[in-house]
């Protein structure tokens, strides 16, 4: 309806952001920001024997930001921070990778391959990035 | 070495000035063609940059075909025409600017290189450990950083007059940091996001009282307001082409004789010397001073072309036109719910920012460029003008003499849809 950057599971998700806020047991997090336009978003992660037990987001950001923060904090819930960092890789990919790698990553992300459409618009590339990179800062610690 | 080549061509203004039909100015301009682009463009990024005229257009290409050449330096045909249209062009600026003498045009890059020319000459060579400068809070990136670098390096101070709740500069709070250690005050003639017009004339009354120069950003000015230095007793009056529909690449730099005669070079190199020799060199006088290098030639003729483009309407009329604009856009933005005008001084033109609650300005803009409106959004250059009204970023509508009515109730429509879609 929008030429592929506000899909209706993107809008639905801006609108309605899962998991907004600090989480009182994280073990991990860090912050990223867009120096395009100030953005910033926190991620924090509750992090156990068995996985990322936990993920949450906070700061204000553009609906594209928004989004994928939200996205991100229910796919990588009760994954291994393996799984985590594979998911980063494929969404990097996925927004700014060769065509082939971003095919191929979109066949593998499942719903998150909503913003396979962000890839034509360059200046919104790190909108939908941006939680990720402060995903891979996050498991980075 | 030609010293002082100074050609005047004759410029008669137009019999009869043109009233402003928008619609009809449209078509003077091949971008906005929509048969190029495929669909109706609203373009409401003008504060950023202006498409050009046909007439712009062709003075370029004409140029590049029939003049061109170096200027100042070759003795054939196509030198002294080229050097012919080129120093032309600045009695063209002259005259737009009001300025006495076309010496006191300098022709740079755009307005950016203006103001470092200024700080770089000027200001290396004038400002001392505890002498101050003075901006004010509603300063583009391009009025504050070579002040800070300017500061940082020679031990002065850089001090900034506040900006009230509409948009005005605080003249109170002006006038008491003004002192005897304000060497100069920067000051934007029209704000690139609050639209607002600040009183150059009562300003350069009050740093004069003070010993003080006054430098004019006239970047969003030149394009909406009528300009002559001498009216505003400005020092320094700094503007770019391409927001005047001229090309990108050249700007200008008007100085008071008196200071452009006394300060030193800014960039070094050929046609900017008298002579040269290992013992040392001589400068030209101003302008040629500040000129060194290949000046950009092309540019200077396609702003003369603006300029004069620019002196087929009647200038009035143009302002009302503008003014029509502004008004409808006004009340049309803010007839829709949770929308905020940043910027309600009440002498403004260009344009319009605002934020809408709960939805980002790069949404909005991005929603309306699928509506066929382009507009501008993100912190415009001007960080602290955003922390002064608390706002991370706006989007800007801004106009010009090709936009309609039409271009205006787009620009609403598309909004409407931007809240319809994001809220």
């Amino acid at each position: 309806m929008t030429g592929g950057l506000y899909e209706d599971l993107v809008l639905e998700h801006a609108k309605r952001p899962r998991n907004r806020g600090r989480l009182p047991q994280a073990t991990h997090g860090a912050a990223a920001d867009n120096a395009l336009c100030g953005d910033t978003i926190r991620v924090e992660l509750e992090v156990g024997d068995a996985g990322i037990v936990a993920a949450g987001f906070e700061g204000h950001a553009c609906a594209i930001a928004t989004a994928s923060a939200s996205l991100l904090t229910e796919h990588v819930r009760g994954q291994t921070v393996g799984h985590a960092r594979a998911l980063v890789e494929r969404m990097d990919a996925l927004c700014a990778g060769a065509p082939d790698d971003a095919a191929a990553a979109g066949a593998a992300l499942g719903e998150l391959g909503v913003f396979a459409g962000v890839r034509r618009y360059p200046a919104r590339v790190r909108c939908a990035t941006l939680a990720w990179d402060a995903l891979r800062r996050a498991l980075a610690d | 070495m030609i010293d002082t080549f100074r050609v005047v061509l004759p410029r008669p203004e137009p019999p009869h000035a043109l009233p402003v039909d928008a619609t009809r100015i449209r078509t003077d301009f091949p971008a906005l063609d929509e048969s190029r682009g495929g669909r109706a463009l609203a373009y409401l990024d003008n504060a950023s940059t202006t498409h050009k005229p046909r007439r712009v257009l062709d003075a370029l290409v004409r140029h590049y075909e029939e003049d061109n050449a170096n200027v100042r330096r070759a003795v054939h045909g196509l030198g002294a025409r080229a050097t012919a249209a080129y120093e032309g062009a600045r009695g063209v600026v002259r005259r737009f600017l009001g300025a006495a003498d076309d010496r006191d045009i300098v022709f740079t890059s755009g307005t950016t290189a203006s103001i470092n020319l200024v700080a770089g000459s000027w200001g290396r060579a004038q400002l001392r450990p505890g002498d101050e400068v003075l901006v004010s809070e509603m300063e583009h990136h391009a009025n504050i950083v070579p002040w800070q670098l300017l500061c940082a390096e020679k031990g002065a101070t850089l001090r900034v007059a506040p900006v009230d709740d509409r948009g005005e500069l605080d003249l109170d709070a002006f006038t008491a940091l003004l002192g005897p250690r304000t060497r100069l005050v920067g000051i934007v003639h029209v704000s690139n996001v609050l639209g607002t017009v600040n009183p150059v004339r009562t300003l350069a009354r009050l740093a004069h009282r003070h010993g003080a120069v006054l430098l004019v950003d006239g970047a969003q000015a030149v394009a909406h307001l009528g300009v002559d230095v001498r009216e505003l007793d400005c020092d320094f009056y700094a503007f770019s082409g391409h927001k005047l529909y001229g090309p990108t690449g050249i700007g200008v730099l008007y100085g008071r004789g008196t200071l452009l005669d006394a300060m030193p070079p800014w960039q070094g190199g050929g046609e900017m010397v008298r002579s040269v020799s290992w013992e040392g060199s001589t400068w030209d006088g101003p302008p040629h001073r500040f000129e060194a290098g290949t000046p950009p030639i092309a540019g200077a003729v396609g702003l003369a072309a603006a300029i004069e483009y620019l002196a087929g309407f009647d200038a009035e009329a143009r302002r009302a036109h503008e003014a029509d604009l502004m008004g409808r856009a006004e009340d049309g933005l803010r007839a829709i719910p949770g929308l905020r005008i940043v910027g309600t001084a009440r002498d403004k033109v260009g344009g319009h920012s605002f934020v809408l609650d709960g939805i980002h300005a790069h949404d909005v803009a991005q929603i309306l460029d699928q509506e066929g409106v382009a507009v501008r959004a993100g912190h415009h250059c001007a960080e602290p003008t955003m922390r002064r009204f608390s706002v991370p970023a706006t989007t800007r509508a801004s106009f010009a003499i090709y936009n309609t009515g039409d271009d205006v109730d787009r620009l609403l429509a598309a909004v409407r849809v931007a809240c319809r879609t994001l809220r």
